[in-house]
């Protein structure tokens, strides 16, 4: 039978979606504008159902190290928070990174720096994509646009993380964790059993069983000869990565004059613009990126020779519009139009800033 | 068909809840859905909003600059959202404590008078579905047969004793805002 239709929140979605998928465990601490994360867990009491762990820890720095720990055996685990949340995780994503760990972490972003505000933002790009904590290494991050790709990247976000041993993020803002919309849930998978998690993970530091070594998770090497040799290894790993995981969606490009960057909600808020752009004859196209990390370098490059201009949209002082400069170094004029601090622009607002920097698009 | 649709008062008044049985409607009726409510502390007793989108075709922003229809139940929000209701558009109020009047004459205006309806009701709980009832009787883009399908659907069914409750003030609503 085919899979009934529901609203819900994009936060909701991600709590379903977790147990569908049949991950082991979750663990967080509540803080808007994702806090229905944890709470939707909370209700649908995974744990007498598939067995599914969630707990609310003492803190994000608990709750990711309780991550650091499960994904160590091989768990299929995650954490949810919000900016503030997340800075406080990075040690432990850094370790995570270090000792090659699937691992899955949401950051519905809110408005910073600092506390900041509750309402949406995206001026957690650089934190996501160029690191956050310290040493060379990278996140695969995803950007959901809908509820329905909050669904589905739970999934994707772990069988990345499980595919290449690396912790992987959903960057989504307060926009779509705080809205409901249609949503098709995925089929239940049932949980892996010990034999298949042995099987799918022989690195994990499950127990000896019949092994003649014992798997050692640590992040420790102070032969850095050795720590030099784990680095090349991760950044082969990244190489591969980028070569074979970068995810975009395109709209309106074939005839595009000019095009729109954007990522997560706010390509929703630019696709109506660009629609009634369209309508008065200006010929928009827009890439959204859906990894941020690895980054779609060459497809923005090849769309650059052939528009006259493009505008980055975000939900910060501008971020990354960094990558898309690099990808398109000076072929074309790239300019960036953002709100922080919480605010939302509207439709209006973009287009208002797009003719200021293009007023030749208005014949 | 496409309805852009802001709800906006005071937090308590029930419009995220309007909203969201506004969204249940639509879905009931296979139609496309977007839910955004402001999340802000204005929740937290100040202004509330809430913005509907229902179509049958794929929404791109749940964020808007215009709305086909304004529900505003407080000063504030009129002032906010009267000049954001696109012209030919409808904007629907409850007069109490009102003081200045909508001014415009490219929108259609109705007042209804949910305060005074559920005092008469006796049930200040239905204050928001009496405002629902007036809306799809202004703009029936979902029938009262879907709200009650969508409570039916979303409620627990302890509650359920409540629906014809609930029936009673869509209808009376509509009446209002028929009259």
């Amino acid at each position: 039978m085919a899979e009934e239709v529901r609203l819900m929140k994009g936060n909701e979605a991600i709590a379903h979606a977790a147990i569908r998928y049949g991950a082991d465990g979750y663990f967080g601490y509540p803080i808007t504008p994702q806090s229905e994360v944890l709470e939707t867990l909370a209700e649908l009491k995974p744990w007498e159902t598939t067995g599914m762990v969630v707990l609310q820890a003492e803190s994000e720095v608990a709750a990711i190290n309780m991550v650091y720990g499960g994904a160590a055996t091989g768990k299929a685990v995650m954490t949810s928070s919000s900016s503030p949340g997340v800075s406080l995780k990075q040690e432990g994503i850094s370790y995570l990174a270090a000792s090659e760990l699937p691992a899955l972490i949401v950051n519905v972003m809110r408005g910073g720096p600092g506390l900041g505000t509750i309402q949406p933002s995206q001026a957690d790009y650089f934190q996501a994509t160029k690191g956050g904590g310290h040493g060379d290494y990278h996140l695969i991050v995803l950007a959901p646009a809908t509820v329905q790709e909050m669904t589905d990247f739970v999934a994707l976000g772990f069988d990345l993380a499980f595919k290449y041993r690396t912790p992987a993020m959903i960057l989504a803002d307060g926009i779509v964790g705080q809205m409901m919309e249609k949503v098709v849930l995925p089929p239940q998978r049932p949980r892996r059993t010990e034999e298949e998690l042995r099987r799918q993970c022989p690195w994990a530091a499950c127990g000896r069983g019949g092994r003649e070594h014992r798997n050692v998770i640590t992040s420790l090497e102070l032969d850095s000869a050795k720590m030099e040799v784990n680095n090349l290894r991760f950044q082969a790993t990244y190489d591969e990565i980028r070569k074979n995981e970068v995810r975009f969606q395109e709209y309106y490009c074939e005839d595009a004059e000019y095009l729109i960057v954007a990522f997560g909600s706010v390509a929703r808020i630019c696709l109506k613009a660009i629609e009634e752009a369209r309508a008065a004859g200006i010929r928009i196209g827009m890439l959204r990126p859906i990894t941020l990390w690895p980054f779609p370098s060459d497809e923005i490059a090849r769309l650059a020779s052939r528009v006259k201009g493009m505008l980055c949209v975000e939900l910060n002082a501008g971020q990354m519009i960094e990558d898309v400069r690099l990808a398109t170094g000076n072929s074309v004029p790239v300019h960036h139009f953002g709100r922080m601090g919480g605010i939302v622009p509207n439709p209006g607002e973009v287009m208002d800033s797009f003719l200021s920097y293009f007023p030749e698009a208005k014949k | 068909m496409k309805e852009e649709i802001v709800i906006a008062g005071f937090g308590g008044q029930g419009v995220l809840s309007m909203g969201k049985i506004l969204a249940y409607a639509g879905l009931m009726d296979n139609l496309e859905v977007s839910w955004m409510p402001s999340y802000g502390p204005e929740q937290r007793g100040g202004t509330a909003n809430v913005t509907v989108i229902l179509s049958d075709k794929a929404i791109s922003s749940p964020v808007l600059d215009s709305f086909d229809t304004a529900v505003v139940l407080n000063q504030q929000s009129l002032d906010k959202f009267e000049s954001r209701v696109k012209a030919g558009g409808t904007l629907i109020y409850d007069p109490y404590g009102i003081h200045r009047l909508p001014t415009r004459t490219d929108i259609r205006v109705v007042a209804v008078d949910a305060m005074g309806a559920v005092l008469e009701m006796k049930n200040s709980k239905t204050y928001n579905m009496i405002l629902l009832g007036a809306l799809l009787q202004c703009r029936p883009i979902v029938g009262i047969d879907a709200v009650i399908r969508g409570l039916r659907k979303t409620l627990p069914e302890r509650h359920h004793h409540l629906i014809p409750l609930n029936e009673e003030a869509l209808r009376k609503g509509m009446t209002l805002a028929g009259a």
